[in-house]
């Protein structure tokens, strides 16, 4: 397995001998078209490149994907690039499918559900997202340090309310039915917010594809400010969906 | 010698039973024993003289009359540790070896002996693999073998350990409803969302599938490794042993051999259940005592309810997880003996709101498919070439942090192969290793999770804390298992890994033990040997018949051919016998008295096609040895 490094950085330092400048296929000396994952002449499986998840699929780095397409393309390579195909191929070739599917299974995964798919591309942008996962939630509070997470300014009134809900929830024994009401009121708000939010990320990804497609030379700005709104609504997202998590294990017990 | 493909055989490695199958070009079939039965007993017994083992149907007497020598549901201790088993060794008559470790790998005695559980599944894998060498009259050194879907890494690892103990190289594990899948959709070339509900007799799946033109995609699975129809046994010798006890003040308890007479009863009565309303317990019990008991199948449902209960969760977190509602599947597929229970049935109808299919073997079909995988894997045939399995990870894969905390790093359902990248660096200045703790499972602290392994990455560059920026790639493979690589980023340089598994055996005790399976491997040789020899006495004796009716044996002298008839009358007797030298030299014999008729034979041979294509029909049929009245093989 630590092979698998030394095979990447092979690759990377002499790509197989070149006619030219272009890459050769190991097998049968075809010259290989940047990206590929086999040879055009012969088929056989090339060394894996270090490509973006939307570079491996031939996709531009646009948010709205068809997912049913691409299933398709999905299924298409992975009847040629998995493992259970190389069992009787060279070790080196065993090596290379091994690597190069996990990347299509990871790539595939990430790029089909939306919101996977904005994270993603926004950390191809150098964005870093706040750590909202429950670990971090829970590492915060056992070592005492303050999480890295801002609560959405708009939201400070309610949030502060529904803390002290499910405090009260958590400390008493009997279940008040009309806290317990308020919960499920301040969850269904909570939920009609993550709707709204879901509409507003919509409007911004065809408004990110409209930018690409029109043109990427000009202006960078308006590009950037339809990124920084994504970062800001998938944190409020991300924030919200903690806290209805929070609602319903505290409804559960 | 043609250009022949290896044999991969299909193996499912159950609780109870065990099967191997095979699919060349035509539908795959399992493999039966020399006794003509299709499954083996998961049963082992070591014999007194402490020098060979029984195994399957051989061992069952042994479990009554001598339970300290024999272990069956080895399965429900692979990749387990002390901590894990305690419950459960209440009801096995199993004894552990006295001084287990905390992460020690279990060792269970056998008379005197002590054996960890890869190895006693090695010994049911090594009958599965004699059966097939007998079928096939070739070795069998390749395999696919089954798992459970909810297998942890360990588990896997330990199944694996078997397989190369038992002299196979396992090309691939495959999850057991996936495998029944395959068998399923071979010939239905179905389309659409199904679901598998397999329980077995130690493990529950249900894994949701989506087949689509060949591709077999899982997309989510659940299960529970510890539940089966072995809990289901274990409630109603519990009763008995109570009834027993009060009724008749004898604690049975400690009777290892009262206790497996009462499991035999119980298992026929629960099966009888199936077919009939009402039936009755009946067991001898030392001092010519007498238990009996009536029992109906309702008051059977009442007592089993919460055990089958137990899989309605697992069905719904997989639907959950695949985001779906029972609604949108389109099949439900029943696999494993105690699928056979009316109110499983019953209650899989519940869940999934349709009936389920029940047309397929349920103890076989797991091995069909395990089978049909096989052919894939060398190279396919018709009937295969367009199907492809995507299979999953069961269990979220995470790191220990700090605190205590697991952090996810590959989520459940994720298809495989999958892969995560994760970087660490040192907390104290010049150091040289990093502890990395690796788990499986979906709860927030690892001291809830599955621990996997302890790996330490050695040779770090010292430099001041903080600097060093240490890359982790974590791969798990098709097969479920994990394998992790490292390197130091500002230095070039790979870590080294040294894997500390957790209930598993390491590389060196695996290599030993394959060592001290020559022992019986001996053994293993010599049935070989049998098998070869018998089969090429079948092929000259063939060709010898074949050969009586050529012109050329008209040419032969009076004396020539009484030769021939005695060689022959020697081989026939000889291939009955256990003696493979005896053998050889009777094919021998036979052989030099048939040269001269061989010769006329190739002389007629050129002139004429006709008798070409019974040569090639004698090559077709036999092994690849050469005929001693065949064509002469030119090598290139």
């Amino acid at each position: 397995m630590v092979k698998l490094f030394m095979a990447i950085e092979t690759h990377i330092a002499n790509p197989g001998k070149t006619a030219g400048d272009r890459p050769q296929c190991w097998s049968c000396g075809e010259p290989l078209t940047a990206g590929s994952h086999f040879c055009s002449r012969c088929s056989k499986v090339q060394p894996p490149q270090a490509v973006d998840y939307f570079s491996f699929f031939e996709l531009p780095r646009k948010l709205n994907i068809d997912t049913n397409a691409l299933e398709k393309v999905f299924y298409k390579l992975s009847r040629r690039l998995h493992p259970d195909l190389y069992v009787r191929a060279t070790p080196q070739e065993q090596e290379w499918s091994l690597e190069i599917s996990s990347r299509l299974n990871d790539a595939y995964r990430t790029l089909k559900d939306p919101i996977a798919r904005t994270q993603y591309l926004l950390s191809l942008e150098g964005v870093q997202l706040e750590e909202q996962s429950k670990a971090a939630t829970d590492r915060a509070r056992q070592t005492g340090e303050e999480k890295k997470q801002v609560v959405p300014p708009d939201l400070l009134e309610e949030v502060f309310e529904l803390n002290i809900q499910l405090q009260e929830l958590r400390m008493s024994d009997e279940k008040d039915p009309e806290v317990i009401a308020q919960l499920e009121d301040a969850k269904k708000s909570f939920e009609a917010k993550l709707q709204s939010v879901h509409w507003e990320l919509k409007k911004l990804w065809d408004h990110w594809d409209q930018l690409w497609d029109s043109n990427t030379q000009n202006d960078n700005t308006e590009r950037l400010q339809v990124r920084d709104q994504m970062v800001d609504l998938l944190n409020r997202r991300s924030y919200m969906r903690n806290l209805v998590r929070d609602v319903n294990e505290a409804l559960q017990n | 010698m043609s250009e022949e493909r290896n044999i991969i055989v299909g193996i499912d490695l159950g609780t109870t039973n065990s099967l191997v199958a095979y699919m060349g070009n035509a539908t795959p079939l399992v493999i039966p024993g020399e006794d003509g039965s299709n499954l083996v007993p998961s049963v082992v017994a070591l014999n007194s003289g402490e020098k060979d083992f029984a195994v399957g149907n051989p061992a069952r007497k042994y479990l009554v009359e001598t339970p300290e020598r024999a272990v069956y549901s080895i399965k429900r201790l692979m990749g387990r540790g002390l901590e894990d088993v305690r419950e459960e060794l209440k009801f096995f008559p199993f004894r552990l070896s006295e001084n287990l470790q905390p992460g020690e790998i279990l060792r269970i005695k056998l008379g005197d002996k002590e054996f960890t559980p890869p190895e006693i599944s090695a010994l049911i894998l090594r009958q599965l693999k004699r059966n097939a060498e007998r079928y096939f009259g070739k070795p069998v050194t390749q395999a696919v073998i089954t798992v459970p879907a909810y297998f942890n890494d360990v588990q896997r690892q330990a199944t694996k350990d078997a397989g190369r103990i038992a002299g196979l190289e396992v090309l691939r594990l495959v999850n057991e409803p996936t495998a029944a899948s395959l068998a399923y959709g071979l010939d239905k070339n179905k389309e659409g969302i199904v679901a598998v509900y397999d329980l077995g007799g130690g493990t529950f799946d249900i894994s949701i599938l989506k087949l689509h033109e060949g591709i077999f995609e899982v997309i989510a699975t659940n299960g529970d490794t510890h539940l089966g129809g072995d809990d289901i046994d274990n409630l109603l010798i519990t009763i008995a042993l109570d009834d027993i006890a009060g009724d008749m003040r004898l604690d049975l308890r400690r009777d290892g051999e009262a206790v497996q007479a009462i499991r035999k009863a119980v298992i026929d009565a629960k099966i009888e259940l199936s077919a009939r309303e009402k039936t009755a317990i009946s067991v001898g019990l030392p001092g010519n005592k007498k238990y009996e008991r009536e029992i109906s199948r309702l008051q059977f449902e009442q007592l089993i309810e919460p055990i089958v209960l137990r899989t309605a969760g697992p069905c719904r977190q997989a639907l959950a997880d695949a985001g779906l509602t029972a609604e949108q599947i389109d099949e439900v597929v029943l696999v494993g003996g105690s699928t056979r229970i009316p109110r499983v049935r019953a209650l899989v109808k519940e869940l999934f709101k349709r009936e389920p299919h029940t047309e397929m073997n349920p103890d076989e079909v797991v091995a069909l498919g395990a089978a049909v995988q096989a052919n894939i894997l060398a190279g396919g045939s018709q009937a295969t070439q367009d199907m492809l399995l995507l299979d999953v990870t069961p269990l979220s894969l995470g790191i220990e942090a700090l605190g205590g905390v697991v952090a996810k790093i590959i989520h459940r359902n994720s298809t495989i192969p999958a892969s995560a990248t994760e970087h660490f660096t040192t907390g104290v200045e010049g150091q040289t290793n990093v502890a990395i703790h690796v788990l499986q499972g979906e709860r927030e602290l690892a001291k809830d999770c599955r621990s996997l392994a302890r790996f330490d990455l050695k040779g770090i560059p010292p430099m001041p804390a903080g600097l060093p920026r240490i890359e982790v790639k974590f791969l798990i493979d098709a097969n479920g298992i994990l394998h992790i690589a490292a390197k130091e980023q500002r230095s070039g340089k790979e870590a080294e890994i040294e894997v500390k598994p957790t209930y598993g055996l390491t590389d060196e005790q695996v290599e030993n033990m394959i060592l001290e399976s020559f022992d019986y491997a001996e053994e293993d040789f010599r049935q070989r040997q049998i098998v070869e020899a018998r089969n090429e006495a079948e092929n000259i004796l063939l060709a010898l018949e074949k050969g009586r009716r050529n012109s050329a044996w008209n040419q032969l002298g009076e004396s020539e051919r009484k030769e021939i008839a005695s060689a022959e009358a020697e081989l026939k007797q000889t291939r009955t016998r256990e003696d493979y030298r005896l053998m050889r030299d009777s094919i021998e014999k036979l052989n030099r008295v048939t040269t001269r008729l061989a010769e006329l034979m190739m002389d007629s041979a050129i002139g004429s096609a006709l008798k070409g294509k019974d040569m090639e029909q004698l090559r077709a049929d036999g092994p690849a040895a050469p005929h001693p009245i065949a064509p002469a093989e030119i090598e290139s």
